[in-house]
């Protein structure tokens, strides 16, 4: 389990990140939440190590994470980035990169990694891409294999940062699902969403981020009625109860 | 940086486009050895490889002059456009080449001091352009280093360290004038009066860093994704970026002492081979050695039979018909 210390991070010397101490349980979707700026995506790069100015510690399993190397890390938490570089390569040949930290010099893909990117394509529904060249793949096929290369990094942890963006609604959906199955095996899944109702209806745990602090974490019931959205994002949220639980909405 | 490339789909299986390429080195390898003033008949190159037909006319043109210029052409070529696919690549930069991390800079100035200080002692030209070129690119890599190693301070890195270099070179020629008539055949470059000796000392640096860097080809597509990434996949950005880059300033540095400052063979091959064959870094590399190798030797063959019994420098050639071909390259990418 990833545990966050008195975390706080930025970047040259200008601090975003103040006091953030939360753990990411296995077997749970975490959301984070906020509005834009407050920290987020930095809190998810902090978690994994990328930042350089980082005060607090992170610990990988009670481990500190300046005793871990990169690649150990990488073994423990995969990470879906939200600014992406698209390489002219196959999606399949894109989804193998996730087997790279279980690779010895020189790095050889092995068939059980091959197998691994085939099952990984499977569960993010994008077997149809494989053979085909990221570039030519739209922003949602795109996530879809972004996707597959951190389920097939096979980690304990999976960080996405937006990882609907681009997508439709059903495909929006779909990532959830996907999501809520992960945590059903036992993994812990961080989510970095800008859909509160979405993120209130699928969230085990949300943490709600304002300007680089920590203002809650809890479940969807305790958020809700603690009025933290309302505060932070300046809407009022209120719910309905339908036959599929409570649904949220925003005025 | 969706797209900076001149490519995007491979259109043709590597391995094949591959035994083509090693199937056009070759013929221009033997045709660099027939074709010259004296045309030698193949069946005599034949021989003459073979160890025969010692003390003949065509044994010495083929020993002394064509086998060492052929050998220089293909080396330099290949160890030029490696080095670029491997420069572009890490750098996400379609315009990089070695000159961009101060290969050429570097080179050129302890070649200009060379020229100024011992101008009798031509033999010391490819040394000082081997050192210059790695001692221009470590300082590079250097100052890239203590600001961050991100892409844009490597370029950044490589202009200011070119710029101060080219001061350099033009303040050693404003005071030994002298100096100009060596650093002027290195800085157009060329392959006439080529010797084994001058190849040797290149051979193994280009041959162990080619190595190493294939050895490094999934490193490579994976530092392409992105540095933070990459480094969530368990690469070590930053240092990965630099020995990559190390290893090509290698390869590069050890052909401009060989050839001087042939340009655009390194910005040009792995742009076409890119479209061949795509982005994976280990056809990419492979393809643009052989590609840069026959790209160069063709060149060199142009430049010493078009106007025979006169030649152009190589470099001349090179521009000459890489240049309206690399527009014509970028046209066709308009169009699709």
């Amino acid at each position: 389990m990833i545990e966050l210390k008195d975390l706080g991070a930025g970047y040259g010397g200008h601090a975003v990140l103040h006091g953030i101490s939360m753990a990411f349980p296995p077997g749970q979707v975490t959301v984070l939440l906020g509005p834009n700026g407050c920290g987020k995506s930095t809190l998810v790069k902090a978690a994994l190590g990328l930042l350089p100015d980082r005060t607090g510690d992170v610990l990988f399993d009670g481990i500190s994470i300046d005793r871990l190397t990169v690649r150990q890390i990488a073994q423990k938490a995969a990470y879906m980035a939200q600014a992406r570089n698209i390489p002219s390569i196959t999606a399949r040949r894109m989804v193998l990169h996730g087997r790279f930290p279980y690779l010895g010099y020189p790095r050889r893909y092995r068939p059980e990694d091959r197998e691994m990117a085939r099952q990984a394509l499977a569960w993010a529904d994008a077997e149809d891409l494989a053979d085909r060249p990221m570039s030519e793949l739209s922003g949602g096929q795109r996530q879809k294999v972004y996707l597959a290369m951190a389920l097939a990094q096979d980690t304990e942890t999976i960080f996405m940062d937006e990882p609907t963006t681009y997508l439709d609604v059903k495909h929006q959906m779909e990532v959830m699902s996907v999501s809520r199955r992960l945590a059903e095996l036992g993994r812990a899944v961080v989510l970095v969403l800008h859909d509160l109702s979405l993120a209130l209806r699928e969230a085990d745990q949300l943490a709600v981020l304002e300007e680089g602090m920590l203002r809650r974490t809890g479940t969807a019931e305790e958020i809700f009625s603690s009025g933290v959205l309302d505060r932070v994002f300046g809407v009022t949220v209120k719910r309905i109860w339908t036959e599929h639980g409570w649904q949220y909405y925003y005025v | 940086m969706k797209n900076w490339r001149t490519s995007s789909i491979p259109r043709h299986k590597p391995g094949t486009t591959a035994a083509v390429l090693a199937g056009l080195v070759l013929l221009v390898a033997v045709l660099n050895l027939c074709l010259g003033a004296e045309t030698i008949p193949l069946g005599t190159v034949g021989r003459v490889l073979a160890g025969q037909e010692h003390g003949t006319v065509a044994f010495r043109i083929i020993r002394y002059v064509r086998m060492p210029r052929t050998c220089a052409c293909l080396l330099t070529g290949a160890a030029l456009a490696a080095s670029g696919a491997i420069i572009q690549g890490v750098l996400s930069n379609a315009l990089a080449a070695p000159s961009t991390i101060g290969v050429n800079a570097g080179a050129g100035l302890l070649v200009a001091v060379c020229c100024a200080v011992a101008p009798s002692s031509v033999a010391l030209v490819p040394y000082a352009a081997l050192l210059g070129g790695f001692l221009g690119v470590s300082l590079v890599l250097f100052i890239a280093e203590r600001t961050g190693a991100s892409k844009i301070t490597l370029v950044l890195a490589g202009v200011a360290i070119s710029s101060i270099f080219s001061a350099g070179i033009d303040a050693v020629i404003t005071f030994v004038p002298d100096a100009l008539n060596g650093y002027s055949d290195f800085r157009i470059g060329g392959f006439s009066g080529m010797s084994m000796t001058r190849i040797k000392p290149a051979l193994w640096p280009i041959v162990l860093s080619f190595t190493a860097a294939l050895s490094l080809h999934n490193e490579m597509d994976v530092l392409m994704l992105g540095t933070e990434q990459a480094q969530s996949l368990g690469v070590s950005a930053k240092r990965l970026r630099l020995l990559v880059l190390a290893l090509a300033a290698v390869m590069a540095g050890a052909a401009v002492s060989i050839s001087g400052l042939v340009g655009f063979v390194g910005l040009i091959a792995p742009h076409i081979m890119r479209r061949l064959v795509g982005e994976d870094s280990g056809p990419l590399l492979v393809t643009s050695a052989l590609g840069g190798a026959a790209l160069l030797g063709g060149c060199d063959l142009l430049a010493r039979m078009l106007f025979a019994p006169f030649e152009l420098p190589v470099g001349i050639v090179m521009a000459l018909v890489g240049g309206p071909f690399f527009i014509w390259l970028l046209q066709r990418r308009g169009h699709t």
